[in-house]
């Protein structure tokens, strides 16, 4: 038996032999088995429910298609039609607004909050305080939406309650087009603060305490550290949070559907919404798709060129 | 010595403004400010939740009240059918969270410790799935879910299927599959473990943490999902909760706001749970990027 080599073992066993988990081969052989084993249902899903639709949404850009009448092949017509459709300019003006609007406000109130609740002496207090800004994020959409639909009443709502007390007279938040954009804006923020305070929080608790005390004895204080020291520490983070604000932000959909239904008029109707209304309340799947497309080659554009500027400030320390 | 040097150089710096006392109190004023506009909306949905119908839409808000009524609680019942719809968003972030536990692990495992061909460009394409948001690929997969293919539209299932395959997850358990150091497996064939004994037996408890991040954000990204089942249910059986609101929301548009009041709070008690008891897993989860609901 000792004589016998791991070879010799393996051509015995015959087919089977040839996974025996007693030769360095026959489980090289078995793990690679189990690995597209383990694989297989990951990517059967993925295949069906991901990269095939992103292709069918692709060709089915190319086709003019309800659900009563077949598939028509119509060639670049969609996007003929995107390029004329007069409400497509306002929409996009929307999504541009809320996403600069929401992703601005967001990132310095986040990030303003992230540096000085590490400041803040009380333990409880900053408990207290983080719990607070991160439950919103914890509702869904819905909930905002509806919560925030009341708030923002114009006639009953307790906003304009306070604003009146103020001295200020009944602000339409939902129902004028000048203002309808900055409510959504608020209401984005409000919702999505706490999401990218912790990712700021993580960052700025990170930094080590010797590099900001040392900036301290070099005479870099207060806001020039800052700008000097803390900010380039973060500066990898400000970037990740800069791009999921901004993906998320070109998807939002849930609360200004909600809240407003797209109104009045086109006012608050983003991307996201528009397609929802093309596909699926007048059933035109070839022209929902086409627009489903510009916004998937928008985001990409949007985070590609995300990605180019941040060379220019971004710090790999 | 170091001590003077330092107070010197302190001295020569004009000091910041935000770092005297009065600079801090106007600090710490501005972060309660915050916390406070992020918590009213919330204390005023409770508060009015328990206010009876006449008086829940009074100006000014009554913020804190002692005559708790709690009919509005029974109305969300009455109205629509609430509990099926909560038990319609149990089944299906539920159905996610294992689905996608199983399928994530098995291929977090296989991209992580197993040698295959072709293992860097699979991976390669389940990473570039990350990229491709939903509102991309809604279209085919309603039609794919119509009556033509799968016909499961208007059913649970339409939610559920899809939501169990996440590059994402992959991805965060393929990170934590790799940090596991690899002797454990030549100690457990010496054994006389087989392959499938090795990933059940000792890696995939050994990845707990990575599974329970993965299975808390995936709980509330489709607890909170209102786009997919707005596309995929059009009949209240089928409804997941978030729908459900906005039907109360549309019942009651012309009477009071307590009893939309009441199901929102009872909508969100489930991930309020979920995030006392599990709040690490889901913070660290969240940094790492997560699926945002």
């Amino acid at each position: 038996m000792a004589s016998e080599t791991l070879a010799t073992r393996e051509r015995r066993g015959g087919l089977l032999g040839w996974f025996r988990a007693d030769t360095f081969d026959g489980v090289r052989r078995q793990r690679a088995i189990l690995g597209y084993l383990f694989l297989l249902p990951a990517f059967i899903g993925l295949v069906t429910f991901v990269v095939g639709p992103m292709f069918v949404s692709f060709g089915l850009s190319f086709y003019r298609w309800n659900i009563f009448k077949p598939p028509d092949p119509i060639g670049i017509a969609n996007f003929q039609r995107l390029l004329t459709d007069s409400r497509l300019p306002g929409i996009y003006a929307n999504t541009l607004f809320l996403v600069v609007g929401t992703v601005f406000i967001t990132q310095v109130l986040a990030l303003a909050l992230a540096l000085g609740v590490t400041k803040l002496r009380s333990r409880k207090l900053a408990y207290f305080l983080r719990t607070s800004w991160f439950l919103p994020v914890l509702m869904s959409g819905a909930a905002v939406g509806v919560t925030l639909s009341y708030l923002f009443q114009r006639e009953f709502g307790p906003i304009n309650y306070y604003l009146g007390l103020l001295g200020i007279d009944r602000v339409p938040w939902m129902t004028s087009a000048s203002t309808v954009m900055w409510t959504i804006i608020i209401t984005a923020v409000w919702k999505n603060l706490g999401f990218i305070f912790v990712i700021y929080l993580g960052a700025v608790t990170n930094i080590p305490q010797e590099i900001l005390d040392a900036a301290d004895v070099d005479g870099a204080q207060g806001w020039r550290r800052l700008w000097t020291v803390t900010l380039p520490l973060i500066s990898p983070i400000m970037l990740f949070a800069t791009v999921i604000n901004v993906i998320g932000a070109m998807q939002i959909f849930d609360e200004p559907q909600i809240m407003t239904r797209g109104g009045p008029g086109d006012g608050s109707r983003t991307a996201v919404m528009y397609m929802y209304e093309v596909a699926f309340k007048e059933q035109e799947f070839g022209y929902g798709s086409s627009i489903a497309v510009t916004l998937f080659i928008a985001i990409l554009i949007v985070t590609g060129i995300q990605f180019l500027l941040s060379k220019r400030w971004v710090f790999y320390g | 010595m170091a001590g003077t040097t330092t107070t010197v150089v302190r001295e020569r710096h004009t000091i910041n403004p935000l770092d005297r006392p009065w600079g801090q109190w106007l600090q710490t004023a501005f972060l309660i400010a915050i916390g406070l506009l992020t918590l009213m909306p919330l204390l005023w949905v409770i508060s009015t939740s328990f206010r009876t119908l006449r008086d829940s839409f009074t100006v000014p808000p009554v913020w804190i009240h002692f005559d708790f009524d709690f009919s509005n609680y029974q109305s969300v019942f009455d109205t629509i059918p609430f509990l099926n719809m909560l038990k319609n968003s149990f089944y299906y972030a539920g159905g996610a969270v294992i689905g996608g536990a199983a399928t994530s692990a098995l291929a977090g495992y296989a991209f992580a410790r197993l040698q295959f061909r072709g293992r860097g460009v699979l991976f390669w394409v389940v990473l570039s799935t990350m990229m491709v948001p939903g509102q991309m690929t809604i279209i085919p997969v309603y039609i794919l879910m119509g009556v033509k293919y799968l016909n499961l539209v208007n059913t649970i299932w339409s939610l559920i299927v899809p939501s169990v395959f996440t590059a994402f997850g992959i991805f965060l358990l393929r990170q934590y599959f790799r940090q596991i150091p690899g002797d454990y497996e030549e100690s457990a064939l010496i054994d006389g473990a087989n392959q499938w004994q090795i990933f059940r037996r000792i890696y995939l408890p050994l990845a707990a943490p990575g599974i329970a991040i993965l299975s808390i954000l995936t709980f509330n990204s489709r607890w909170n999902d209102y786009f997919t089942p707005l596309v995929f249910i059009n009949s209240q059986h089928a409804m997941p909760i978030t729908m459900g609101l906005v039907e109360l929301q549309g019942e009651w548009s012309t009477g009071s706001i307590a009893v939309v009041f009441a199901g929102i709070v009872l909508s969100v008690i489930p991930v309020i749970v979920v995030y006392i008891f599990g709040q690490r897993y889901l913070l660290e989860g969240l940094m790492m990027g997560g699926i945002k609901g």
